[in-house]
């Protein structure tokens, strides 16, 4: 097809104004040929989904749609029952609480990794991103192992140093906390490496007149590295929230939701529930309440876009 | 004369501050390289002790030695994965959902960035901007409804899309597609327009300025993204536990989890192999491909 434009193209000035009119008509055809694959991937297997779980959260298990004017829908279902509140809240805490420790490593890491000199700096980094690299069902295993009851390699050098063991997965709290922490390993190297990325782009020259002001390394950081890196912090923020948000394998993998649905998040909930339990509208509503979160992050997003448009 | 001896009293209290800035920037990397050291310990430690157990045969591992410590290495582990044919099934599911999902996704995103980065239509800029936001959308809100579907489309036709390994090559690029035409697009973008109209002026048609400037031209991005699709592909892990369910049809992860864990009795030390080997593969391809793997990863934040 644009083999024949192009030859369009080469005729002879008689015909141009018909032929550039057709072509600037073949543009825009052509153009929307080439989106129309992305177009149809889109709508179909991510628009149409997405507004089709809305469609099923209105439904009974049965497939029928509730009567809207009857409080008996699965909503009301999902707010009268505690593991519900217990799973928000848990989501919370895990996807929060994750985050900052992702961006606080990250950040610390990323000053260390800049500090070196410039020829070392590329195999401490390649090591420190391995664990972004291993896919996070296969790193899980590792520390499922790690955890383990009765063989947990940790409890082991506890209990030469001294310390009491840990029932890692087995009690509710360091359950938590255990997810947690597999999430902060896996995570906290993007992190590393986009706020890695954003320190070599600041200005060396602003660090020498911190320095000759007499800045020490805590004010360079905040007044200097902090306001520069901004947007970068922001925007890896809400990407990495967005994504802890809808975590699923480390949980699966890691307590399955228990013990007793305490680490349970929306996704692994609705997963229990959809599929294992057979109630896919259950699932489906249950999996909508990760939708806030993401129309605060696109409302950001969104934001940060048209503002970066505005100063170019 | 009192400027040289200002001049001399400032070179030499330069001097003591420079000697001091230099030993406060000797401290500061020792300090680095020293919290760099514990930080690799704490990333490190999953992977290395996943090599660790998969040296040990399973006596060694309820004999409850030394975790860390491997006192009777043996390959048995590997030999045993490496010569099942249910694990080779599972690599080789793997390898072919990942390969036709990568070029499903570089042939849909190349053509869709190279349109909405170049070819300005109704709508296009919208568009880019949409399909960014779409990449927003987790697999976990839509794996449900996918499942809904296929069972639809299975009742209405006859077509059974659930439980075939195959089904992962629909369902992958929904995650891979969006951003990967997000990156091209500002690959493309990059490129400048004088080389479009070079081409345009020497009668390429628009087939060709792609294929002969826009894709040499932007090699980096399109190893990038192609590295991403593949991890992205690989690794995987909901919609093959939800989408099939036959040993036979499984994919590398959910194989290793669903068939080596046997209600409570776990095979550890071939568990850790196989998801030693399972890792290996985008392993290898960021040991050879570090700076396109990273560029692919700022360039998602860095270029919206």
């Amino acid at each position: 097809m644009a083999d024949v434009v192009a030859r369009d193209l080469h005729i002879p000035a008689a015909g141009r104004q018909l032929t550039l009119q057709k072509f600037a008509r073949r543009k825009s055809t052509i153009a929307f040929v080439m989106v129309l694959p992305l177009i149809l991937v889109v709508a179909g297997l991510v628009i149409y989904p997405a507004l089709y779980a809305i469609s099923l959260a209105m439904m009974n298990k049965s497939m029928q749609y509730f009567n809207i004017f009857t409080a008996k829908n699965n909503f009301a279902f999902l707010f009268g029952r505690n593991t519900f509140w217990m799973v928000v809240e848990q989501t919370v805490l895990f996807a929060v609480t994750a985050v900052i420790f992702k961006a606080l490593i990250g950040f610390i890491a990323a000053h260390f990794v800049h500090n070196l000199p410039a020829q070392g700096q590329r195999k401490w980094r390649g090591m420190l991103l391995i664990p972004w690299v291993i896919p996070p069902a296969m790193s899980t295993l590792a520390w499922l192992w790690l955890f383990d009851p009765s063989y947990s390699a940790f409890n082991w050098v506890f209990a030469h140093l001294g310390i009491s063991q840990v029932a890692w997965l087995g009690n509710p709290y360091w359950a938590r906390f255990c997810v947690i922490l597999v999430n902060v390993w896996v995570g906290s190297p993007f992190f590393l490496i986009m706020y890695l990325a954003a320190l070599k782009s600041v200005p060396e020259q602003l660090h020498e007149a911190a320095a000759i002001d007499g800045a020490n390394w805590l004010q360079k950081i905040w007044y200097v590295n902090l306001p520069m890196m901004r947007n970068i912090i922001q925007i890896t923020a809400l990407f990495s929230l967005i994504v802890t948000f809808a975590n699923f394998d480390i949980v699966k993998i890691l307590t399955n939701g228990g013990p007793v649905d305490q680490t349970h998040v929306f996704a692994t909930w609705a997963f229990t529930l959809a599929i294992w339990g057979n109630d896919i509208p259950l699932g489906a509503s249950v999996s909508l309440f990760m939708a806030p979160m993401l129309a605060i992050a696109a409302y950001f997003i969104l934001r940060n876009i048209r503002r970066r448009g505005n100063e170019a | 004369m009192t400027t040289a001896t200002a001049e001399a009293a400032a070179s030499q209290g330069r001097l003591v501050r420079y000697s001091s800035i230099s030993r406060g920037r000797r401290r500061t990397l020792y300090w680095s390289y020293f919290f760099l050291i514990v930080f690799v310990i704490f990333f490190l430690t999953p992977p290395v002790y996943m090599f660790i157990t998969s040296l040990k045969s399973s006596a060694e591992i309820s004999a409850a030695t030394n975790p860390w410590w491997v006192y009777h290495p043996t390959l048995s582990n590997y030999i045993d994965l490496l010569t099942s044919n249910q694990y080779l099934i599972f690599f080789r599911n793997s390898a072919l959902v990942s390969v036709c999902v990568v070029s499903l996704t570089m042939f849909i995103s190349v053509l869709a960035a190279f349109s909405l980065a170049r070819m300005k239509f109704w709508g296009s800029a919208t568009l880019a901007t949409g399909v960014f936001l779409t990449y927003l959308i987790p697999d976990t809100l839509l794996f449900i409804p996918l499942f809904k579907t296929f069972a639809f489309i299975h009742d209405k036709t006859g077509i059974e899309l659930i439980n075939h390994w195959w089904v992962l090559i629909i369902l992958l690029p929904t995650l891979t597609v969006p951003f990967c035409t997000w990156i091209m697009i500002g690959y493309f973008a990059s490129i400048p327009k004088e080389l479009d109209e070079a081409a345009l002026i020497d009668g390429a048609g628009y087939i060709q300025m792609l294929t002969r400037i826009f894709i040499p031209v932007a090699l980096p991005g399109i190893i990038a993204a192609t590295i991403f699709c593949f991890t992205v592909s690989w690794a995987n892990f909901l919609y093959p536990l939800a989408f099939t369910t036959s040993a036979d049809q499984l994919t590398l992860p959910v194989g290793i989890v669903t068939t080596l864990i046997r209600g409570d009795v776990y095979a550890w030390g071939q568990i850790m192999t196989g998801a030693l080997l399972g890792a290996a593969p985008p392993l290898i391809i960021y040991a050879f491909l570090m700076d396109y793997y990273i560029a692919g990863l700022t360039a998602g934040a860095t270029k919206g």
